[in-house]
């Protein structure tokens, strides 16, 4: 079993950096939503 | 939004059936051992980066041609995805490396080529970065794009056409070279498994840019009232 630390390190921070990547979408896309939801609000509602 | 739910699904079943194929289902390499193993989801990555950078060369080159912001978006994402393999790519080559070399890292063709085109993304998105105007940004980042991608040949062929530390190709390499046939299908499950996995990301990002062009354009509607 040797190595097998290494291995499981490779596994796991490879799959760390796609799960962080998809945090920061999964954020920026929330900010944006909140931003167009205030951005709708300022507008004139029509009559 | 059922579709993207199924495709976020379907990749991380892919990439989990993956793993598992690569431990459990692969047989054991005889001169490295385990660290081997790393192959399957080092190399599947490496495939996927350098198809989202060919996907983002295409969307460069389209953007060049046509002016339609829907290429800049596909270009940007497939940028920032190819990036992320890439890291990944970049991480995981020396834990594999280490036990088997004596060293983390060497300025080797590949690695130094790999190396170089993960710094070619990045500038790129720190070009987009520096440009306020979105067609000028446009431009210049599909421009530089097309630039970038010339590093990507070059990855592929470094271990064809120089020797180096880095192994040989065994997967669409010389005669003789080749890999196990059980190896064989692991390896290409897990290709799979990565470019689902980057396909689901592209999509996730290009969404995520309409939705930034939503905001600039309805945000110069409410500073035009």
């Amino acid at each position: 079993m040797k190595n097998l630390d290494s291995v499981f390190a490779a596994y796991l921070i490879g799959w760390a950096v796609f799960f962080v990547f998809y945090l920061t979408i999964a954020k920026r896309t929330a900010n944006l939503r909140a931003e167009l939801a205030r951005l709708k609000n300022s507008l004139p509602r029509p009559k | 939004m059922a579709k993207r739910i199924l495709l976020a699904f379907v990749a991380i079943a892919l990439v989990v059936a993956g793993a598992y194929a690569s431990f459990f289902v692969a047989p054991t390499e005889r001169t490295m051992g385990l660290i081997q193993r790393i192959f399957y989801f080092h190399v599947g990555s490496a495939w996927a980066g350098m198809d989202a950078f060919f996907v983002c060369f295409i969307a460069n080159l389209l953007y060049v041609w046509r002016r339609e912001p829907q290429y800049d978006s596909l270009g940007v994402s497939c940028a920032e995805v190819g990036l992320v393999l890439t890291t990944v790519v970049l991480i995981t080559g020396p834990i594999w490396a280490h036990p088997v070399w004596g060293i983390w890292w060497t300025w080797d063709a590949r690695l130094t080529a790999t190396f170089v085109l993960w710094l070619l993304y990045v500038s790129y998105l720190l070009l987009r970065s520096l440009i306020e105007e979105a067609d000028r940004r446009a431009l210049h980042s599909a421009l530089f794009g097309i630039f970038a991608f010339i590093d990507v040949p070059l990855v592929f062929f470094s271990i064809r056409w120089w020797r180096g530390m880095h192994p040989k190709p065994v997967v669409m390499g010389d005669p003789g070279s080749g890999l196990d046939p059980t190896m064989n299908k692991v390896f290409f499950f897990n290709v799979l498994a990565m470019h689902v996995l980057a396909a689901f990301l592209i999509v996730e990002r290009y969404l995520l840019e309409q939705m930034t062009h939503d905001v600039a354009d309805l945000r110069q509607e409410v500073e035009a009232q």
